[in-house]
């Protein structure tokens, strides 16, 4: 194990570059900060974090309870807006679950170093918004109870799923993608759990540890087996990154509703769900950094170069918009046109300008690198692109629904207390879920980390320690 | 005990409670059992619950607390199951002590009618103010759950109004009364005999000085009849009538034009020119079925038809008729009389009153126009002006007929259907004089009339009431004339009950049950028997007594009557091969409809004896066909008085004059409401959802007003408002309604009840509060003055107006127009060019895809909706609910856009909004054969049958709602809770048990009647023949009056649908979406003069200019 063949990170820093770790910083104070995460007693900031997720938690388990119990009149939903908050938040979560996987696959290809020390919370983002957004296609069923029909599961009635619908591909685009990330995420994860092992005084942590570092000696064969496996898994994440919100917009564009029906789809959801990822990561990553005192693994590159990701994608996504409303004028198609005008001047004309604000506006001040540098800023940025993410799924799904070809049916559209209580429950699970994922799991890999850390390379390019114990 | 002590409470705070019969108690019952002693208590006990007082306490107790429930505020309908189950397993304790010797056996010899899974139809009527609608009622196993028209009925030919289709919810309705009440206690007919003997036997030395009785309007032959007798009987007591909604302008109008009542009944189909003067003659009033049926028949424009009558509506409100004129006027009330006025003066039946002359050059334009028109159909034309016109506007209309040649032509004058008609007003002041003079000693009230709630409210009927000694009341619920009447009797649904009753053109049906009384009820008859002794006999008997040898034998007439000699052959009518089938059925098996309909209560026996002997064969057919042969009531030779024209003439001028003299005032338009008439329907749900057809309103009324009148007044949309008449104030919300007259408000009577049980009451605002008897229809001194409030009104179309402002209503109708929504023409240009509709098709040529079109064998099921005859009268909305068991959902969550109509009737707007023209457009399921729904299923529980139809897997569906997000024509609805009303037990009855009950989370829609089509497919499958053309038809298609909703085989060039697809006319809706659906509409055709044409063609501003001038 002489060298990281095929894709670890490129080791020396540019010059001119923020170094993606602090100066100072040996294998041992890398591998010591992040273990101490876990293995240190419970920090009180945690447990308060962790009641108030918790708390959020419990709201989503009212709100399922009431939703199984009443069925989906509790929530806002009508004829003609047949879907509301739930495939709202199902393409919102969706979305941010992008970030996890492209960090961690996309840029483990492309050799960008920097990803390091994120990938591993990202990943795991990526997991949890997945498990969010995977619930909203059950809950908003009408009959839940019955969502294993659209599996393909041999039965006997005869039937399968009706492999034209959209929704069928939805079932096995996010499946998939849900199964490989998690893959994905947890051989990532082996090397230092087997350092957990190693570190952990507790009997029983030593033994959990153990269990899930699956044998981890880290001999020359382990090394070579996993990255050949984190190679493959990341190249079979790499497309799907890509299909999944493919996919997703598919639910739209084989629609036939104004609004919906568009070939710019596919791109343009994608690159939405990379810039709402990368917000989200944003989100996360700047409390976190402070909160467990990783500033000198997260340092300023990172923050720059999300911003950066953050820039492009987003106005990729201003383009979209742009598109729509070239082809609403080039098309000449009535309903088109309508559509439109109807965003911009109809009843919900607010929502859309809060979308152009959070979405092309506020983005614009990422052309800067002092904004692009201070975390006090993209932290609002990304919260405004996270809103503005969430504004453009209830603009394209409530506002098409809502006045499509017959005026006789227009109608409006209001989420309710319930649809509310779900989203904000929903939260609840990803935060609940994240902020136990930080207590009990590394949330930056310790290996690559030093891997990277430039005081444990000789000028000969030989390593003076194993990268992992 | 907390309960009993609380219901008492409530007992004492109904007015004029006097001291109870001494009742067996809860306490009385424990002290009795602690008088006994050990071991005999348990045999104590079953001897205690054998003595009267027990056992009427067991059977009172808790049927007591129940029929109490809606006197309760707080009252929920759970907590009515629960007194209900409590009372049930009470009656189980009754169980515990002595069963009653009964004998349960099955069928030994089955009825040859009743077949498992196959309806009977039996031929009855139901009546509305009194006039009948011959129907055919569907009963499967004994339950009625459908009614049809009758098509041998001059009345319905086929077809029926809304009000009927929901007449069968109302015999199931829960909420109706289901014991006789004494003093709001259950008590026994026998309590009521007695009493009422005791009382009749101080009566009959006086001559029944003091008895009064009160009835609506009666057409019912053994009624009126037997009402004469205790008349004879008690040569003082008196008859009064009240009929809210009844005929009273027409009445004083007929009786005034032509010297004596009479009726006027209008033949529509030779009519080749209407002029309806602020009326709304076609959706309104006893004829109003036939009415539009016969001039529909003058409207089918087809390729080979292009000749159609013409109508010119001239009204104050957008009515129905309004909305299917040629030429549409609004004008202020007034200003209708002016104009009725100026065109008499043209016809030169009344002289020109200067001071009431039409100055306004477009209205002269239409004077002139309209007078030259009917000047050149003399005899051909008719002037209608409907109930709700003022008397001296009818009188106006009769002269002008009179002039034109039109009497005794298109205006028939009948001796009158209604028994001993006199004036209702007078009849009712006189009956409140009489009782606040002390001089009522017995008042019954029949029928269910409810004066405390409908009487003008210058009698001041419930004061009045109070002072008489005793009040008995008969009617279907416990109204709030029962609250204060002594004692409460149920009244027997028209379909338990045996009767008769006249249409409005006099023709007799006989009423026949078809399942016994569910709730005890009596009948009118049964009550007025008890007066002159005969307490037991039943309305059969006493129907059959008063037709014995009064029937002309021999094969009934179909439907024509004497009265419309130019009744079309009623087997055209169109009647469901299953109806024809099963009503011959019954005659080829040769037991009279009475028999079967006994044997359908699943042997309860309505009437054992009905063919034991006595039954000429007359009554066997009457009561077969639905007719009574020959009672159409005779034409007279009356001719209008020339004087009372004129003397309406001049008071109509006088009246414009004084009015115009007084500035901006303001009009308040009283009428009876589209969907829960006179208020009789407001516990009927489906009724009540049933989206009023102009302003789609349910669950409410409101006051309309025009956009300018709201915006100069300072009235907002969907904010309350107070209205004074003469002092007499109203809260109400306003509702802006495009196309009222300036300063005209019009409010619907029917709501604001108090007494209509948990569904009924509390909703919309009681116009009856404003109501006087000078001004039943019509008052001029109203004032308004906004309140500010928000009131949310339940609108099924543009939901949320004002959230969205109001400039929704122009924007929807503006987007309509460019979305060719309802293609319009003029039949000029249409026969200039059949084709002209071409110009605005955008449809893909079929066979522009990569695939095979599939070929469609056998059947291929499609619809044709003639827009050019919909008057948006809504029948079809209330059948297709009827026939498919479709819920209702409650105000609440049609305000949330969850209406379940699988049948919806678009309206939009067109033209200047200050003076539109409205289209009415049925929307049922368009069956695409490239249908948007499939695709997107991801369970397949919506896929298309090789027959065309798009079907609906119910057990299938896992509600992802996709496939209604992606139906650009929005008719699938989903069941968002579980809206079908599976726990109240007696609702289970009415489901038509050919169609699935929904559950909760599941899309449903049009199925074109799936079952109906099944059933026509298995009926030909076992007779070997194919099925009959033109003789399947759908639920909505039954129902309609103007036979606009035509279903069919379009494989088959014979049948009439595969006709309308030829036709020029035909276009589909959003077809250039290529979704190619199997309802296609015909366009909508105007028989426009040029006159008036060139006057609107200059008035239709554009979108900006409208936008301009701002409309609130």
């Amino acid at each position: 194990m002489a060298t990281l063949e095929g894709g670890l990170p490129a080791r020396t820093p540019k010059p001119f570059q923020v170094p993606v770790v602090a100066p100072g910083h040996t294998p041992a104070t890398v591998t010591d900060q992040i273990n101490n995460v876990i293995l240190q007693r419970t920090p009180r900031w945690w447990i308060l974090a962790f009641g108030g997720a918790f708390s959020l938690l419990m709201v989503f388990l009212i709100a399922v309870s009431t939703l199984f119990l009443r069925g989906v009149g509790i929530w806002g939903i009508n004829i003609p807006v047949g879907w509301g908050f739930d495939i709202i938040n199902f393409v919102w979560w969706i979305g941010i679950g992008h970030a996890g996987t492209l960090i961690s696959a996309i840029l483990l290809l492309l050799r960008q170093d920097w990803r390091t020390s994120i990938n591993r919370f990202a990943e795991a983002m990526t997991l949890f918004a997945v498990a969010c957004a995977g619930m909203y296609p059950l809950l908003h069923l009408g009959r839940p109870w019955l969502f294993y029909w659209l599996l393909p599961i041999p039965n006997t009635m005869g039937m399968w799923p009706q492999f034209r619908s959209p929704l069928i591909w939805d079932v096995f685009a996010v499946s998939t993608y849900a199964t490989v990330s998690a893959l994905f995420w947890f051989v990532g994860l082996i090397p230092d759990l087997a350092t957990l092992r190693d570190h952990a005084k507790n009997k029983w942590l030593q033994r959990v540890f153990g269990l899930a570092a699956m044998g981890w000696r880290g001999s020359a064969q382990h090394w070579h087996n996993y990255e050949t496996a984190y190679l493959l898994l990341a190249g079979l994440a790499t497309p799907l990154v890509l299909s999944v919100h493919t996919v997703v917009s598919f639910d739209f564009s084989i629609g036939i509703v104004p609004g919906w029906h568009a070939t710019i789809f596919p791109p343009y959801f994608v690159a939405g769900a990379i810039f709402a990822g990368f917000a989200m990561v944003l989100i996360l990553a700047i409390p976190l950094r402070v909160a467990f005192g990783l500033e000198d693994f997260i340092t300023e590159r990172h923050l720059e170069n999300m911003g950066k990701v953050m820039l492009a994608t987003g106005l990729i996504v201003v383009y979209g918009y742009f598109t729509e409303f070239f082809f609403a004028y080039y098309s000449a198609n009535h309903y088109e046109r309508f559509t439109i005008l109807n965003r911009v001047l109809g009843p919900y004309k607010l929502h859309w300008l809060g979308l152009i604000v959070c979405n092309a506006l506020s983005i614009q001040f990422l052309w800067f690198r002092r904004v692009r540098t201070s975390p006090a800023w993209l932290f609002v940025i990304s919260l405004f692109v996270s809103v503005g993410m969430w504004l453009e799924r209830f603009v394209i799904i409530v506002m098409s629904l809502h006045r499509d070809f017959l005026p006789s049916s227009w109608g409006m559209y209001r989420g309710t207390i319930w649809d509310w209580a779900t989203f904000i429950g929903t939260i609840g699970l990803f935060l609940t879920l994240f902020i136990l994922f930080i207590r009990v799991l590394p949330a930056i890999s310790g290996f690559e980390m030093r891997a990277i850390v430039p005081t444990s390379k000789k000028p000969g390019g030989e390593y003076t320690e194993a990268p992992a114990k | 005990m907390e309960i009993l002590q609380g219901s008492k409470k409530k007992c004492g705070a109904e007015p004029s409670h006097v001291d109870a019969p001494a009742r067996l108690d809860l306490e009385q019952v424990r002290e009795r059992l602690q008088e006994k002693r050990g071991p005999e208590l348990w045999r104590s006990l079953d001897e205690l619950a054998e003595t009267p007082e027990f056992q009427d306490f067991l059977h009172r107790e808790f049927p007591r607390h129940a029929s109490e429930w809606q006197w309760g505020d707080g009252v929920s309908r759970r907590s009515f199951l629960q007194l209900a189950s409590a009372s049930l397993a009470l009656a189980g304790l009754t169980a515990c002590t002595r069963q009653p010797e009964e004998k349960i056996v099955p069928y030994v010899k089955q009825p040859e009618q009743i077949v498992p899974g196959r309806p009977l139809f039996f031929s009855t009527a139901v009546t509305l103010g009194g006039y009948a609608m011959g129907v055919l009622a569907e009963s499967q196993m004994g339950r009625p759950i459908k009614i049809e028209g009758n098509p041998r009925h001059p009345a319905s030919l086929g077809a029926t109004d809304a009000y009927t289709q929901a007449a069968v919810l109302n015999l199931y309705d829960p909420e109706r009364s289901q014991s006789l009440n004494h003093f709001g206690r259950m008590d026994t007919w026998e309590g009521f005999v007695s009493e009422l003997n005791a009382n009749l036997q101080a009566l009959l030395p006086l001559g029944g000085e003091g008895l009064r009785l009160l009835t609506g309007t009666v057409t019912s032959p053994s009624l009126a009849a037997s009402i004469q007798d205790i008349l004879r009987r008690f040569p003082r007591a008196r008859w009064h009538r009240w009929e809210a909604a009844g005929d009273h302008h027409t009445r004083k109008a007929t009786a005034s034009a032509f010297g004596r009542p009479v009726d006027c009944v209008y033949d529509f189909r030779r009519a080749d020119v209407v002029v309806s003067l602020d009326s709304d003659v076609l959706t309104n009033g006893p004829g109003n079925v036939r009415y539009q049926r016969d001039f529909s028949e003058r409207r089918r424009v087809r390729a080979n038809r292009k000749e159609m009558n013409r109508l010119y509506a001239v009204e104050s409100q957008i009515s129905n008729t309004g909305t299917v004129a040629d030429h549409r006027l609004q004008l202020s009330p007034v200003e209708v009389e002016a104009f009725a006025l100026a065109l008499a003066a043209e016809l030169g039946v009344a002289a020109p009153a200067p001071g009431a002359a039409v100055t306004d050059a477009k209205t002269r334009t239409w004077v002139t126009t309209i007078a030259k028109d009917l000047q050149a159909h003399r005899g051909t034309s008719l002037v209608v002006a409907d109930e709700h016109a003022s008397p001296a506007l009818q009188i106006l209309a009769h002269g002008i007929n009179q002039a034109l040649g039109n009497v005794g032509s298109t205006v028939a004058v009948i001796e009158p259907v209604e028994a001993d008609p006199v004036d209702h007003v007078a009849s009712i002041t006189e009956l409140a004089r009489d009782m606040n003079a002390g001089r009522v000693q017995t008042l019954v009230i029949l029928d269910g009339v409810n004066p405390v709630y409908t009487a003008p409210v210058d009698l001041d009927f419930a004061q009045a009431l109070q002072k008489v000694p005793l009040r008995i009341h008969h009617g279907l619920y416990q109204d709030e004339t029962a609250e204060y009447c002594h004692w409460h009797i149920p009244a027997a649904h028209e379909l338990e009950s045996w009767g008769d009753a006249r249409s409005f053109d006099g023709t007799v049906t006989l009423i026949q049950p078809l399942i016994e009384p569910l709730y005890e009820g009596k009948t009118a008859l049964e009550v007025l028997a008890a007066f002159s002794g005969r307490t037991d006999a039943t309305s059969y008997e006493l129907v059959q007594q008063f037709w014995q040898g009064k029937i002309q034998g021999g094969a009934p007439e179909a439907g024509t009557g004497v009265v419309l000699t130019s009744s079309p052959d009623p087997d055209s009518a169109g009647s469901n091969a299953t109806t024809t089938a099963a009503a011959q059925g019954n005659a080829s098996t040769g037991a009279t409809p009475a028999t079967a309909a006994t044997q359908g209560t699943a042997g309860a026996g309505a009437q054992p004896a009905a063919a034991a002997g006595g039954v000429d064969s007359g009554w066997r057919h009457a009561l077969h066909s639905g007719v009574v042969p020959n009672t159409a009531a005779p034409r007279t030779g009356a001719a209008v008085n020339g004087g009372a024209v004129q003397q309406a003439a001049a008071d109509i001028a006088r009246a414009v004059a004084e009015a115009r003299g007084a500035a901006d005032r303001l009009t308040l338009l009283l009428r009876p409401d589209p969907t829960i008439y006179d208020g009789r329907f407001a516990s009927n749900t489906w009724l009540q959802e049933l989206p009023k057809p102009t302003t789609k309103l349910t669950w409410d009324n409101a006051l309309l007003v025009a956009p300018a009148t709201a915006q100069r007044l300072k009235l907002r949309h969907e904010e309350t408002a107070e209205i004074e008449v003469e002092g007499r104030k109203l809260r109400t919300a306003v509702w802006v309604q495009p196309g009222m007259a300036e300063n005209t408000a019009l409010i619907t009577l029917g709501y604001g009840r108090s007494r209509a049980g948990e569904i009924g009451s509390n909703h919309g605002f009681n116009a009856y509060a404003v109501r006087t008897s000078a001004g039943l229809w019509r008052h001029p001194g109203l004032q308004i003055r906004p309140l500010g409030e928000r009131y949310v009104l339940a609108s099924t179309q543009n939901h949320h107006l004002l959230e969205s402002g109001a400039e929704e209503v122009p924007l929807a109708s503006e987007e309509a127009q460019r979305r060719h929504v309802v293609r319009t023409g003029t039949l000029a240009e249409f026969i200039e060019n059949p084709d002209f509709l071409k110009a605005e098709r955008e449809a893909p040529e079929p066979g522009m895809t990569m695939y095979p079109p599939y070929k469609y064998e056998g059947h291929a099921w499609a619809m044709a909706i003639d827009l050019n005859v919909c008057t948006g009268c809504s029948a079809c909305v209330v059948a297709c609910q009827a026939e498919n068991n479709i819920p209702v959902v409650g105000k609440q969550q049609v305000l949330a856009g969850r209406e379940m109509h699988w049948l919806r009737i678009d309206r939009y707007f067109a033209g200047d909004m200050d003076e539109p023209v409205a289209h009415f457009q049925p929307v049922p399921c368009m069956h695409c054969e490239n249908a948007p729904c499939e695709v997107v299923c991801p369970v397949a529980a919506t896929v298309h049958s090789d027959e065309g139809l798009n079907d609906m897997v119910y057990n299938r569906c896992v509600g992802t709602r996709y496939c209604s997000n992606n139906c650009p024509y929005k008719v699938r609805r989903f069941n968002f809770f579980r809206y079908s009303d599976k726990s109240t037990p007696v609702m289970a009855l009415l489901y038509n048990p050919d169609v699935t009950v929904r559950m909760r989370g599941v899309m449903e829609k049009c199925t074109y009647c799936v079952q109906r089509i099944e059933q026509a497919k298995i009926e030909s499958k076992v007779d070997g023949e194919p099925i009959p053309v033109n003789r399947l038809q759908t639920a909505c298609q039954q129902a309609c009056p103007t036979q606009a909703i035509v279903f069919g085989d379009q494989n088959d060039p014979e049948w009439q649908v595969s006709q309308m697809k030829a036709d020029p006319l035909n276009y589909g809706l959003l077809e250039e979406i290529n979704t190619r659906p199997r309802t296609t509409y015909l366009a909508k055709l105007r028989n426009s003069v040029p006159e008036l044409e060139a006057l609107s063609a200059g008035a239709q501003p554009t979108a900006a200019e409208r936008k301009e001038h701002g409309h609130a």
